[in-house]
């Protein structure tokens, strides 16, 4: 399938060219044409992101999974010495691309009722996020993917500097200045890595292929320096503990789907890149700094998630939550083993959906309230009785129950990471038990009781377009909690490609 | 297709109730419910038939779950003699609590969901009964806890309903944890989280030694240590029991189904089920033993003294609870099971007969406003105190070569009793002898509490308003009728099924189902012990009755005596009791305020002063002091950041165009 079309640069780009086609519309248009354009933006934009989602399924139904070599690969000449346009995907990558293109839409329905200004620019902001966050997991040359790792915050300011809440500039700058060290730093990595390929590969042949250069061998020191750069970025994006306080402000100050997106998918970049990039080029230092990981993922996981059972906000509750749930995925990539790799990779699209999910949720009852208090709510499952199941469902998969995708995830990164340390283990297993103090003390505060505030007096259940945006989140939920395979086989090869060579790395060093 | 169907059967009752319960109606909803579980029920026994006595055995496999490197676990079934009893106890029980439940939820709102609850907690225990793996059976234990939640959370209104829903869901979790490591540990030392891969292995990894948190365990022992803590959760045994007294805020047919026939009994369960990991774990198995008979004792004081009619029956759930878990530590998993099997029948029957007398009463469940009323509920008194008997474990010892009759409780507590002083006899077995006196002990106190709810309740004068009185009525037929049979099964599961779990038939009936039956055997031969052995359950049993008849009839007024001289300091003995020795309090100051704590400091100071301070803010700080002329420096962060990223890009191009690599 696709052979000879750019299948990835199309699925990529797509977005973008109809943000490009929006804007120039409503340039050229006159006044009241504009209004109707604004209007039909977001009918655009769906229809947009919906064809980028069935080329992305066409592109996972041609996937090879019994090969870990790169797919659909394209190479351009882009910036001369060495530097091109590299795309293509393996087993781990195809499915954040997935992930992108489910998300997407039903951040766009969900919008198009929720936005109340310039829907034109949103609209335009979403689909260029949505081609950068594309753009990043089917980047194969360093500097295309430092293009859109880097990128991709743009829109995401842009969407919380303009659409968001009260703090909205507190948010972005702290944002901002979390990831602006970590960039610079990674920057500096990458043109010592890019230098360095000069000097092992001869003048001339320097390169910025990821594939070239986690086949280089980089000794101990530099090994270590430069897997410290990249830590610091991608630490930052996860985010683990202790550079996590940007992401609960992001969160509260970020519009719904804003937020949907940077639980879903913004977070994953950082997961994705120690697959990416630190493991495969840094084997010695990771295995080096495991520990140290472990160490910052266990603490993560039970600090964050007594913050979390503390918080008066629901938003910074599910921010706080996402922070101990990502302390699962680095504590599985960092366990170098099967188990640990693929359940992170598993915790990752599963935390994608099941924190998703539950932004969506805090956006149904905030559109109806506007306030995301919890000592506002209380008994609104008299009023909201399917949204309450609904809730329930999510709830149920953000505390890890087996028979959702959230219980997965977690019993294989503390599989992988037992077989390494049993103390990191142990220390997980703790966070299992801390996930149902807040998830049930929010569930018990928002949803049960008595209604003792009159303001929730005939709170309307769940619309048609809310169940529309949630009944795919539900049905994945559970799919892939009952048939995991779904994933684990796409990923299986590649992971198993990915450990070998490091692991034969590390026989050789 | 048999196991499939009665699998399957609850789980679709549930989906249909749950998912269009609005649309079909309460009535539609409980119909196809109670329908499905009867059928599910009628299949159970025939199944049970097939395997105890037509000795099958099966493995189905229905289709991939985990698989990722060696660790696999399909979704599958495993068919065998205990399975086969789990099947009859969970799927009759529960048929019979979907029955009671028309007349004793009649007038609640939230019928449809009720039953899609009760159902869906039928299908995750019966997951949890039929798994052929470690990772199946977490499957159906956590989804046990789930439905727990959701059913003493039922009436979600009432605060005290939903903090014991989810004290319950916490406690278990904290058992669950060690369940997971256990699992965990087996996956890491056999490679396999299938139980016929992993039994037939145990031998081979009899002698290694597992790294477990900074000490040195045998491989075996911490495994079984590990389940152990699982069990301890799920089975509320001492230091985890907390959440089982306060899940009596679910509706009294919950706590019969849930908290007193199956969900309770899976930590036994998988105790057996592992017996294969237990019998290579001495260490262990002692530690089993003494928390079962610690709990059997334990619970047991407190029963003593509660007045809640339906805590005094879930206290006495915990500590029977316990004499299971002794008979499995000692090694006599057959009478452990046999006890869960006869346990379940009067156990849910004491329960639902206590919904009858508060349904009667309009829900009092305060023996202290009860009393006087057997008159007015004429059937739920007769068949209460077959519960008592039977729970109680009355009957008559064997003599010479009559080898006993009695109630259910008769034949399997007096096998639990007899088999740890069997294991105690040999001299080198503590835990043994412990459990043994600890048991005999507690069959005194359960006869003194049991006889007690029923003199508090039934008899005497009535001591609620009078007014009350006049509307107490017998319980409609559909709520009788279960228990007519229930008490069918109190009366007569002991006699009829002894020969088969511990009697001449036992070889045959369990197959190769329970390992350890040359252990169980000292249970069966009832003979060889010493007269006083087989007498002395029968003797605290009527030393029990005789003083709470003493107490509560004869005497009427005594613990009013006790509890009022407790108001006014004294009777510290008494406040310990009825205070359940005070670890709720001990846990809320500790943990519970602890959390609280800690998260609060986490956040107001770990986040927001150091983190926040030293970090973004102290920089902001920093910066906005050193240059005050940057006055856009807050709305301007944007391009900087575009500026930064476009110099990057930039930097490299440059190097690359100057060939600087060269």
């Amino acid at each position: 399938m696709f052979k000879g079309v750019p299948i990835l640069s199309i699925i990529t780009f797509i977005p973008a060219l109809a943000a490009v086609f929006l804007m120039m519309m409503s340039h050229l248009a006159r006044p009241e044409g504009k209004i109707q354009i604004e209007k039909n933006a977001p009918r655009v934009a769906l229809v947009t992101t919906l064809a980028v989602l069935g080329l992305t399924l066409l592109l996972v139904f041609g996937f090879d999974t019994t090969t870990s070599d790169y797919q659909f690969l394209e190479e351009f000449a882009w910036l001369g010495g060495g530097i091109k346009y590299r795309m293509g995907v393996d087993g781990i990558s195809v499915l954040f691309i997935l992930l992108t293109a489910f998300l997407t839409p039903l951040c766009i329905i969900s919008s198009a009722k929720s936005v109340k200004s310039r829907m034109l620019e949103y609209m335009v902001a979403f689909l260029i996020l949505e081609t950068l966050m594309i753009g990043v997991f089917c980047a194969l040359d360093m500097v295309l993917f430092y293009v859109f790792f880097e990128g991709v915050l743009l829109p995401m300011f842009i969407i919380i500097g303009v659409w968001g809440g009260k703090d909205k500039v507190y948010a972005a700058y702290k944002f901002f200045l979390y990831t602006l060290l970590g960039s610079v730093l990674m920057l500096a990595a990458m043109l010592w890595l890019y230098y360095y390929s000069g000097q092992v590969l001869g003048a001339g042949n320097a390169t910025t292929n990821i594939a070239e250069l986690s086949k280089l061998d980089i000794s101990a020191v530099p090994q270590v320096f430069l897997w410290l750069a990249f830590f610091a970025s991608f630490a930052v994006k996860m985010p683990m503990w202790p550079v996590h306080t940007w992401l609960p402000d992001a969160h509260v100050q970020a519009p719904t789907a804003g937020s949907v997106i940077l639980a879903g998918i913004l977070l994953k970049l950082g997961g994705y890149g120690f697959i990416r990039f630190s493991i495969p080029m840094f084997p010695d230092a990771s295995l080096y700094f495991a520990p140290y990981v472990f160490w910052l993922s266990i603490i993560g996981i039970i600090y964050t998630s007594l913050v979390a059972y503390r918080q008066t906000d629901m938003k910074k509750l599910i921010a706080y939550s996402s922070v101990a749930h990502m302390g699962f995925v680095t504590m599985g990539i960092f366990a170098l083993n099967m188990q640990g790799m693929q359940g992170a990779i598993f915790q990752m699209i599963s935390h994608g959906i099941v924190s998703g999910a539950l932004f969506f949720a805090v956006g149904v009852i905030y559109e109806r309230m506007h306030t995301r208090e919890i000592a506002f709510y209380g008994g609104i499952v008299k009023y909201m009785p399917m949204y309450a199941a609904v809730f329930m469902l999510f709830t149920m998969a953000n505390v890890g129950l087996p028979g959702t995708s959230g219980f997965v995830g977690e019993i294989l990164t503390m599989v992988g990471a037992y077989q390494v340390n049993p103390w990191i283990a142990f220390g997980a297993a703790f966070g299992m038990i801390l996930s149902a103090v807040y998830a049930l003390h929010l569930y018990r505060e928002v949803i049960f009781g008595e209604v003792q505030n009159d303001k929730l007096e005939g709170m309307k259940d769940m619309t048609v377009r809310e169940i529309v945006i949630m009944a795919p989140l539900v049905i994945m939920t559970i799919i892939l909690g009952v048939y995991p395979s779904l994933i684990t086989d796409i990923t299986a090869v590649s992971v198993d490609a990915l450990l070998a060579g490091v692991n034969a790395k590390l026989a050789g060093g | 297709m048999l196991y499939k169907i009665i699998l399957f059967a609850p789980l679709i009752g549930a989906l249909i109730a749950g998912l269009f319960g609005r649309r079909i109606g309460d009535k539609a909803a409980q119909v196809v419910t109670t329908a499905l579980l009867l059928l599910s029920g009628i299949l159970s026994w025939i199944a049970f038939v097939k395997i105890g006595y037509g000795h099958e055995t099966a493995e189905i496999n229905l289709f991939r779950w985990m698989d990722v490197g060696d660790f696999q676990a399909n979704w599958a079934l495993k068919i065998d003699t205990l399975t086969g009893i789990m099947l009859v106890v969970v799927t009759t029980v529960s048929a019979l609590v979907h029955v009671y439940s028309w007349g004793y939820m009649k007038d609640d709102p939230g019928k449809a969901r009720f039953f899609s609850y009760l159902s869906y907690f039928t299908f995750a225990m019966l997951v949890l009964v039929t798994s052929n793996n470690f990772i199946q059976m977490f499957f159906g234990w956590e989804g046990v806890g789930v439905a727990s939640y959701l059913l003493i959370g039922f009436w979600y209104k009432k605060p005290s309903a939903n903090a014991a829903a989810i004290k319950a869901f916490v406690t278990n979790r904290v058992g669950d944890v060690g369940l997971a490591l256990g699992i965990m540990t087996i996956y890491l030392v056999f490679g396999s989280v299938n139980f016929d891969t992993v039994f037939a292995h145990v031998h081979d990894k009899q002698d290694l030694v597992l790294p477990f948190l900074g000490m040195e365990f045998g491989a075996i022992e911490l495994i079984a240590g590990l389940l152990f803590i699982g069990a301890m959760g799920k089975s509320a045994q001492f230091i985890l029991h907390v959440w089982l007294p306060d899940a009596m805020e679910g509706p009294t047919p919950v706590s019969a189904l849930i908290h007193a026939a199956t969900m309770v009994t899976a930590g036994v369960f998988l105790v057996c089920r592992a017996a294969p990991i237990y019998e290579a774990a001495p260490v262990v198995s002692g530690l089993v033993t003494m928390i079962g008979a610690f709990t059997a004792f334990f619970a047991a004081t407190i029963g003593l003294v509660q007045n809640d009619i339906k805590r005094v029956i879930a206290f006495s759930t915990c500590s029977q609870l316990g004499y299971m878990f002794f008979a499995a530590g000692v090694g006599a998993y057959d009478a452990a099971m046999f006890h869960l099997f006869t346990h379940a029948f009067f156990k849910a029957l004491l329960f639902l007969c206590a919904g009858s007398v508060i349904v009667a009463l309009h829900h009092e469940q305060d023996m202290r406003k009860m009393g006087g009323i057997y008159k007015f509920v004429p059937a739920t008194y007769i068949l209460m105190i077959i519960g008592t008997l039977a729970l109680t474990g009355v009957g008559i010892p064997a003599i010479g070569n009559f080898s006993g009759i009695g109630f259910a409780g008769f034949y399997s507590k007096d096998a639990i009793i007899e088999a740890a002083y069997a294991a105690g006899a040999g001299g080198n077995n503590a835990p043994a002898v412990f459990a043994f006196w600890a048991g005999l002990i507690a069959a005194g106190m359960t006869s003194f509490y049991s006889w007690r709810l029923i003199f508090m309740t039934f008899h005497g004068k009535f001591r609620g308003e009078q007014e009350e009185l006049k509307h107490v009525h017998e319980s409609p037929r559909n709520m009788v009728v279960p228990l007519i049979l229930l008490g069918v099964g109190a009366v007569l599961a002991g006699v009829f099924f002894y020969g088969q779990f511990l009697g001449d038939h036992k070889t045959e009936f369990w197959g190769h189902g329970l390992p350890g039956g040359e252990h169980g055997a000292e249970a069966g031969g009832h003979h060889d012990f010493p007269i006083w052995v087989l007498w002395a359950p029968f003797v605290v049993t009527v030393l029990g009755l005789i003083l709470a008849w003493f107490m509560y009839i004869r005497n009427n007024g005594t613990e009013k005596r006790i509890a009022a001289q407790a108001n006014n300091g004294g009777g510290i003995f008494y406040k310990f009791l009825l205070n359940k020795w005070y670890i709720d309090e001990l846990y809320e100051a500790t943990l519970v305020r602890g959390a609280r704590k800690l998260g609060d400091i986490f956040w107001k100071i770990g986040d927001i002063k150091i983190i926040d301070g030293f970090g973004p803010n102290g920089f902001a700080a920093v910066s906005m002091a050193v240059g005050k002329k940057l006055s856009k420096f807050q709305s301007g962060y944007l391009y900087h950041y575009a500026f930064v990223m476009l110099l990057g890009v930039a930097g490299l191009v440059a190097l690359v165009s100057m060939k600087a690599v060269g």
